[in-house]
């Protein structure tokens, strides 16, 4: 379409507004990371101090700790099953139960997260006394929670691939001869590739954000990083959350332009 | 035709099998035991409740017990916490469409070439911690904040007006947190939409405000049940905003399964509000299911390559 500027220009308008509403918050929050004072709403002067005393902050580095390898093994695992379960979902159409399937897969996206905490959490208990494992709750418990519904995001990016797939290729491959898992080797797995990507990073974001799910799911000596923010929140606004706050948002908008920058430069190189 | 042939069976593709066992047992099994443990009674010990059947001689002896469903219908606290959970999510769904709408529409019909970098800006803070966006919010609302203190500063109020801890905050943070699951879904419906029809409305004599209610609209309609659907199911069972931001008298359903939980150390009456809150979101979860799936049907390849 190449309608000009002009009915666009109020639509500009609403769209400035609405980021102004989104982004607004997350700008103060940084500025005030910066804030001499303890007060949030009175500025004392420029101060990194807030990093600071974060950085000898040995509770919030050791969950901080916890939570990026919680978030490690997560992403990986929910990328392996997520894939596994995207392909099956793609490129079989039809197969007994698969209704049942799907089902187990979107559930999860949209569960409110205390379903999903307060059952997983009974049933570590109710396996704990049956069979003995897991013995206690923390990271591994927190971690198959997490996987569980992380899988489903991986899951939804991987079979969004392959259903704009083109499969010519995979049948050339196939025509001279390759065996099915090296085809999907050589052939499907590189062309995936991106999407594998974006699911691992979407699921150690959502790992790495999670509060509700790991609170149920973790057990005392095992706190992850948002359990942490959150106990210390609840007691009101805090410096040194707004300097981790920042930090944490700094990594996350960097790996975004990051991924975006090279979507574009992919997208700039295919068009020619 | 091979691959044809390969798309339908009798068996459970391979690959198919690890996730499934995966979900089956932490996702399918945990459900099964809420259910259970929502018919148990509350007892001390580890853990706290009792089992469900007994072996006797006789053979199984079901020990089914009712009490924290009457408990639910019973006691005005839950009934009255569940229709505000509803009503809450409701509103703010609301608030978060009339927001989102807009700005989907303005992201639909900007240039091609600034379409991904307007979505990449809205799905942004979606990346960034949910809860660090929330206590974002604590720091501009508290009556010390940084709110009330410009509206002082103004000299609009007096006074610090009670911002937080009211359910106008909980509308704000639900529409805050959630506005971009309104607007990725509405971008998709509207870029797809085929401009030409605006055309013929206009050549017809329709107005501006007529083709857009009589065709823009109605042809967004998937988009808006898709968007509003995902704002509405995890606001109703919201925890974190609630906390935070609403005060002690904030009732949502959430909240109270967490007390329950923590505080009270209640499990048989947690479970039953989770079984009562997955029956009561049942419903708009199959809605987005199936909206879903027509979404997808509708989608072409290439609509979907333009919009990712």
């Amino acid at each position: 379409m190449s309608a000009p500027n002009r009915p666009i220009s109020p639509l500009y308008l609403v769209l400035a507004f609405g980021y102004a509403f989104l982004y607004a918050p997350i700008v103060l929050l940084i500025f005030y990371s910066f804030n001499e004072s303890r007060l949030v709403t009175v500025w004392a002067g420029f101060s990194t101090k807030w990093y600071g005393e974060l950085l000898r902050n040995e509770q919030i580095l050791n969950a901080a700790w916890l939570s990026l390898r919680i978030a490690f093994v997560t992403a990986c695992v929910s990328t392996v099953l997520g894939t596994l379960a995207g392909f099956a979902i793609a490129r079989y159409k039809r197969f007994p139960t698969r209704g049942a399937f799907l089902g187990l897969l979107s559930a999860p996206l949209v569960m409110p997260e205390v379903v999903l905490g307060l059952s997983l959490l009974l049933l570590f208990v109710a396996l704990d006394s049956a069979i003995g494992w897991p013995s206690g709750r923390g990271a591994t418990t927190v971690t198959i929670a997490h996987i569980t519904f992380c899988l489903a995001f991986v899951t939804v990016i991987v079979q969004a691939k392959l259903a704009s797939f083109d499969r010519s290729l995979e049948e050339a491959a196939m025509d001279l001869g390759a065996k099915p898992w090296k085809v999907f080797c050589v052939i499907t797995l590189p062309l995936i590739a991106p999407a594998l990507a974006a699911g691992w990073l979407l699921s150690f974001t959502l790992s790495l954000d999670d509060l509700v799910v790991a609170s149920f799911t973790s057990g005392p000596g095992a706190s992850t990083l948002p359990m942490v923010i959150y106990s210390s929140v609840r007691l009101g606004v805090s410096p040194q959350i707004n300097a981790l706050a920042t930090i944490m948002i700094s990594v996350v908008a960097l790996f975004v332009l990051l991924s975006g920058w090279l979507i574009f430069r992919q997208d700039k190189a295919r068009r020619g | 035709m091979k691959s044809r042939r390969k798309g339908s069976g009798p068996f459970i593709p391979w690959s198919a099998l690890a996730p499934y066992l995966w979900l089956l047992l932490f996702f399918g099994a945990p459900l099964a035991i809420v259910l259970k443990i929502s018919l148990a009674a509350p007892v001390m010990g580890q853990p706290p409740y009792t089992p469900l059947f007994e072996a006797t001689k006789d053979g199984i002896e079901w020990l089914i017990n009712w009490d924290n469903y009457l408990l639910l219908l019973d006691d005005p606290l839950y009934i009255a916490a569940l229709l505000n959970s509803l009503k809450i999510a409701g509103i703010s769904t609301l608030i978060a469409l009339l927001i989102g709408y807009p700005m989907a529409y303005a992201i639909a019909r900007a240039p091609e070439s600034r379409r991904g970098i307007l979505m990449m800006l809205v799905i942004l803070p979606f990346w960034t911690s949910f809860l660090i966006r929330v206590y974002a919010w604590m720091s501009i609302l508290s009556t010390t904040g940084l709110l009330n203190s410009f509206l002082l500063w103004l000299g609009v109020i007096d006074a610090p007006l009670e911002i937080i801890y009211t359910t106008f905050a909980i509308h704000l943070g639900i529409v805050y947190s959630y506005l971009p699951f309104m607007v990725l879904p509405l971008v998709a419906t509207l870029s797809r939409m085929d401009m030409t029809l605006l055309e013929a409305a206009a050549d017809l004599g329709a107005k501006p405000w007529q083709a857009f209610l009589r065709v823009t609209l109605p042809l967004s309609l998937p988009g808006i049940l898709a968007g509003s659907l995902l704002v509405f199911i995890p606001a109703t069972g919201e925890f974190v905003i609630p906390d935070l931001l609403g005060g002690p008298d904030a009732l949502m359903i959430g909240k109270i399964m967490w007390t329950e939980f923590f505080s009270n150390r209640d499990w048989p009456v947690a479970s039953a509000l989770t079984v009562a809150l997955l029956v009561l979101l049942v419903g708009p979860m199959i809605a987005l299911q199936s909206a879903r799936k027509r979404d997808a049907n509708a989608e072409t390849p290439q609509a979907r390559g333009e919009a990712a």
